[in-house]
């Protein structure tokens, strides 16, 4: 099993197929879900408080606006951890949306920077690039290795 | 300080606010002024066309959705008092879109609007004065109406630097008072012990009180007053009635001791208003340092700023310490004081330009307020920018104390 990075960092659909194939994804839901269950903050919606965009600092210099490192406080520690990842490119806004176009850029860069396998794909718009689609990430995430000790 | 009844609604279009760790801020200074935050809605499909239709295409879509938001705000699907326009500091593609949409949604549903962007240091405090404004502006409009002073009202301004104090009566200023803040209770009884001297009267002829100010809320309590507002609000109303601009449009710049506001004003009432952050060099008090270098009293910098030119000097930073170092190594390389005076006014206006007045429509009359726009060379600094007219109304150090006054008048009646 691989951990593996997806962008759009919250898509489900990239998520679930992760999981599907046996690996375990590195998604913003499993993230959201870990820190607004944290015991004694109490910062609704996401319970991200000023704190966090001070830890996105290792992401991103202080220069960087508050909400991009707020982020990348989320997304950089998930790219840490990553082990391969799929990063599909000009999908619509409900296949999955980070908000800001600025972290975007910054988490496919991170991602391109490891040294692991990656998976470039663009979103597809018709039903023969929609099987093509999933075929491609059904065949990168068999590649994979199946335990993450097997690397 | 918040008020009872219904709460104010206040459309919050934002970018960014949650990651930063900045919207339970927001949600706190709202619940103390008894507004509430509503987020517009939209259908999400609108966010894919939006930009085209906006004429703005932007690669955030967190910013296409503030776009949707405001046009559901303009379009009244959502039925809002005023509108808080909200991104992060710093992002260049947020303060496009933000700037666009304030003027976008003031200029198409008149209804009240500011924007601010937010670093994660931003605080409930930093956000209350800006929500205070924007809920007084719906909650508040009969008062705002006041045009005359009635009865023998005072107002009292506790300002970052200076407390200052008025007493009206019959809509005529009879007593004022000014004096540095040092303990902010004790500055607030001497200034407006000075004002009541000043007239003739004492603490009990007074009918009604308001108080404004960075401790407007502590002398509020101390002297039970009748209104306790913020200085968007009061300024606005004060510049207008001194400068008799009460009907039509004006522009208010009130260069503080901490911060700088300027507001876009119609019919005395604030439309788009902006508030600088804490920065020294934009203030009172870079004028003041630049006094003390020169070896004169600031009250006199302004006549010698008059004099001179402030081109002959070059100043590298508008930063109090390292702009003032620049004065200083300009007075060692032979400039003549009086350049020196007229490029320290020149820079604290030029500041204000830049960061301020580029966020608000200057519609004329300018008024200008606030201790500093007593340093003629000031006013004179900001003419020859604009290349427009500035009015310093009599009395304009005064102006919080007075529009206080004024506004409190209405409890006098009530």
């Amino acid at each position: 099993m691989a951990k593996v990075i997806i962008y759009p960092t919250n898509s489900l659909i990239l998520s679930d197929m992760v999981e599907r194939f046996g690996h375990e994804p590195l998604a913003m839901m499993e993230k959201i879900k870990e820190i607004i269950n944290t015991v004694g903050v109490d910062s609704p919606p996401l319970n991200i408080t000023p704190e966090g965009p001070k830890h996105g600092l290792k992401y991103a210099a202080v220069e960087v606006p508050a909400g991009v490192r707020g982020r990348m406080s989320l997304i950089g520690p998930m790219i840490d951890l990553a082990e391969a990842g799929i990063i599909v490119g000009d999908s619509s806004i409900s296949f999955g949306c980070m908000g800001c176009a600025r972290t975007n850029e910054l988490t496919k860069f991170l991602i391109r920077e490891k040294d692991i396998p990656i998976l470039e794909i663009q979103y597809p718009h018709t039903e023969e690039e929609g099987q093509d689609f999933v075929y491609k990430i059904a065949e990168f995430l068999k590649s994979l290795p199946s335990g993450s000790d097997e690397k | 300080m918040s008020d009872k009844g219904d709460p104010v609604l206040i459309a919050l279009v934002s970018c960014g606010s949650e990651y930063a760790g900045v919207q339970s801020e927001l949600e706190k200074a709202a619940s103390m002024l008894n507004a509430k935050l509503v987020y517009p809605e939209m259908d999400v499909a609108t966010l894919d066309t939006i930009g085209m239709e906006f004429g703005l295409e932007v690669a955030s879509p967190d910013l296409r959705l503030m776009m949707a938001r405001a046009k559901a705000v303009v379009e009244g699907v959502a039925k809002v008092d005023g509108v808080f326009v909200t991104s992060c500091f710093r992002c260049a593609e947020a303060a496009i879109v933000r700037n666009e949409l304030r003027r976008y949604i003031f200029e198409k549903s008149g209804l009240p609007v500011i924007s601010y962007s937010f670093t994660e240091r931003t605080t409930a405090a930093t956000l209350l004065t800006r929500l205070e404004a924007l809920t007084t502006i719906a909650r508040r409009k009969h008062l705002l109406a006041r045009v005359k002073q009635s009865g023998i009202t005072a107002g009292v301004d506790s300002g970052s630097t200076t407390t200052k104090a008025v007493v009206m009566k019959d809509n005529e200023i009879v007593g004022e008072g000014w004096v540095p803040t040092i303990k902010v209770i004790e500055s607030a009884e001497t200034a407006l012990q000075q004002a009541l001297d000043q007239a003739g009267l004492k603490r009990e002829d007074i009918q009604a009180i308001g108080t404004t100010g960075y401790g407007r809320f502590l002398i509020g309590e101390h002297f039970k007053a009748d209104l306790v507002q913020e200085e968007i609000t009061v300024n606005s109303k004060g510049a207008v009635y001194l400068a008799d601009k009460q009907k039509g449009s004006a522009t208010v710049i009130d260069i503080g001791g901490m911060d700088n506001k300027a507001i876009s004003v119609q019919d005395g009432i604030p439309g788009m208003f902006t508030m600088g952050g804490i920065c020294a060099g934009a203030s009172g008090r870079f004028l003041e340092m630049t006094a003390k270098r020169l070896g004169v009293e600031i009250t006199d910098l302004g006549d010698l700023a008059i004099k001179g030119m402030e081109k002959n000097v070059e100043m590298n930073s508008y930063c109090i310490v390292f702009g003032i170092q620049s004065l200083v190594n300009s007075l060692a390389k032979g400039s003549s004081p009086e350049d020196v005076a007229a490029a320290a006014c020149h820079s604290v206006v030029e500041q204000i330009f830049e960061q301020q007045l580029q966020e608000v429509e200057v519609k004329e009359p300018l008024i200008l307020v606030g201790g500093s726009s007593l340093i003629a060379g000031v006013p004179k600094a900001l003419g020859d920018l604009l290349k427009i007219d500035v009015i310093v109304p009599p009395h304009s150090q005064l102006i919080g104390a007075v529009g206080a006054a004024l506004l409190a008048s209405g409890y006098v009646s009530e």
